[in-house]
């Protein structure tokens, strides 16, 4: 198995809760779409040319600031449950990871992975830039993303149109190439019912949701994906300023939504999220869908100060590390489902164990 | 010939069944096919972006390179309606025309806004030395059959041409 520990930053400093208003904003991501001048793009290229943009990459790389020290994996050369892993730690995405029935696993998909940036290779477009930041950190993320994208934009061609912009291989990342999306978990405007709006209000505004993983996943847990939908006509920051400034708003309606909840029904929310706890804490047996969700509830008492000592880290951990592949990599074997089930339940109540003493 | 149903059409999909181990043959006009529930493959696009500037394509009725191919990455207007993705860049300037209306129908916009770019350019000394490289290499690629390093090669040279 891949030693992750080895990456800069253990690849999880975007779960430590640091960043701006990390009780209800998990991380903030931005990408940029990228190909390079004289391929076929990805999906069309054989494999000595997508072999050639990974040897473009890997020599273009070194001394450029952000990515100076990086780890790289071969995608294309590790098993399938270190693709999964890297996948559910968000370093990777479905496609590049071969974990979608649409697109096998390609010849030449690797990723570079600095400190809280990556380079993906060989995905949908040769590359995928992106800066991962723990809470709402919009500026910050791009910020370090722009410069690793004109360093290497200097030492390698990107394709570009002088009337359509970066050239992507889908028509919808055309442009900027630009998709910036925060990670927010909203069970106040669940509960309330006032969600439905709220994400109504947003594809008026051109911006888009999606589930836990981006396109094509589920929202489970109560945590949504925001991102802008179009990428073509507007400055880059543009684009970030409206998703700033609508997520600063969507964060306002969901403290309002919790004050609303304690005002009014009180005690049946703190019994509710107390039992989620306590099914978290004594389980033996727990399904994904189960962990999210009573994840959600407790995270959601942590923020309510119903819950003390336990802290938004550990339950950020929570929820990457109770998933099937980080399962298997704790316990050095390939899991059942019903194997998995058994072993989330214990991950979650040691992990909650060590920190009972001080959560009351 | 005619189709079987309505006698006066075209007929333009062959149907072949086999119904209790006998063949039966028959030639039916799209509009009795599409009746019957049967889908000719060539007109059900697979993307709705690509039926989209399929339907653009028509209608401008521009002939988008020599046999409807970019003449870089060979890939056609029914390539792009089953997968939604184009070939590489030189499609975006192959299918122009369409490619405007396309974009301004999925961004509401068809002109980059963002940050403008110039790619690096290799120093014309080093441009041809590289490029007598690849002849060089493209030359033996083919002596020694080894024709997939070839058509990378000539793609190569194409584009620093």
């Amino acid at each position: 198995m891949i030693d992750l520990s080895l990456l800069p930053d253990g690849g999880v400093r975007w779960l430590d809760a640091s960043g701006p208003h990390g009780d209800i904003v998990l991380s903030t991501r931005v990408r940029l779409a990228r190909n390079i001048e004289g391929f076929a793009f990805t999906g069309r290229a054989r494999d000595g040319e997508r072999l050639r943009v990974l040897a473009q990459v890997r020599e273009a790389l070194p001394g450029i600031d952000g990515m100076s020290e990086h780890v790289q994996f071969r995608i294309d050369e590790l098993p399938p449950v270190d693709r999964a892993l890297l996948h559910e730690r968000h370093l990777v995405s479905k496609e590049l990871a071969g974990l979608d029935s649409q697109h096998p696993l390609r010849t030449g998909a690797a990723v570079f992975l600095g400190d809280c940036l990556g380079v993906m290779v060989n995905e949908e477009d040769h590359l995928r830039l992106q800066a991962l930041q723990s809470g709402f950190a919009l500026q910050h993320a791009y910020s370090a993303l722009d410069k690793l994208e004109r360093a290497l934009g200097n030492r390698l061609p990107y394709s570009y149109h002088s009337e359509f912009g970066f050239l992507t291989a889908c028509p919808t990342n055309v442009g900027t190439g630009l998709r910036a999306s925060v990670l927010i978990h909203l069970p106040g405007l669940v509960l309330t019912k006032e969600i439905g709006k709220v994400l109504a209000g947003l594809q008026q505004m051109g911006l888009t949701y999606r589930g836990l993983y981006g396109e094509g996943s589920e929202v489970v847990g109560n945590f949504f994906q925001i991102s802008n939908q179009t990428t073509l006509g507007s400055a880059e920051e543009e684009l970030l300023d409206k998703l700033l400034r609508v997520v600063a708003h969507v964060i306002e309606r969901e403290e309002e939504a919790r004050k609303v909840l304690l005002r009014d029904a009180g005690y049946i929310i703190e019994d509710k999220l107390w039992r989620a706890y306590g099914t978290l804490r004594y389980a033996r047996n727990l399904t994904f869908d189960e962990a999210m969700n009573y994840l959600s509830g407790v995270r959601l008492a942590v923020g309510l100060k119903l819950i003390d000592g336990l802290s938004v880290y550990t339950l950020n951990k929570l929820l990457i590390f109770s998933q099937a592949a980080h399962l298997a990599y704790a316990e050095g074997r390939t899991l059942s489902e019903s194997d998995t089930n058994l072993a989330r339940a214990r991950y979650v109540r040691t992990t909650l164990e060590k920190e009972s003493g001080s959560v009351g | 010939m005619l189709c079987d149903n309505c006698g006066e059409r075209d007929a333009a999909v062959h149907l072949t069944t086999i119904v209790n181990n006998e063949v039966k043959q028959q030639h039916l006009c799209e509009r009795c096919a599409a009746e019957r529930g049967v889908e000719t493959t060539v007109s059900v696009p697979k993307h709705p972006l690509g039926d989209f500037l399929h339907a653009v394509q028509q209608q401008l009725a521009t002939p988008a390179t020599e046999n409807g191919r970019c003449t870089f990455c060979g890939a056609t207007m029914n390539d792009f309606r089953t997968t939604g993705r184009w070939g590489c860049a030189r499609c975006y300037t192959t299918f122009e025309p369409s490619m405007r209306e396309l974009l301004r129908r999925v961004h509401g916009n068809s002109r980059h806004g963002g940050h403008a770019y110039q790619a690096p350019q290799p120093e014309l000394d080093e441009r041809a030395t590289i490029l007598g490289e690849l002849k060089e290499r493209l030359r033996r690629a083919i002596e020694t059959e080894q024709f997939e390093l070839a058509a990378d090669l000539r793609d190569r040279i194409r584009v620093m041409e």
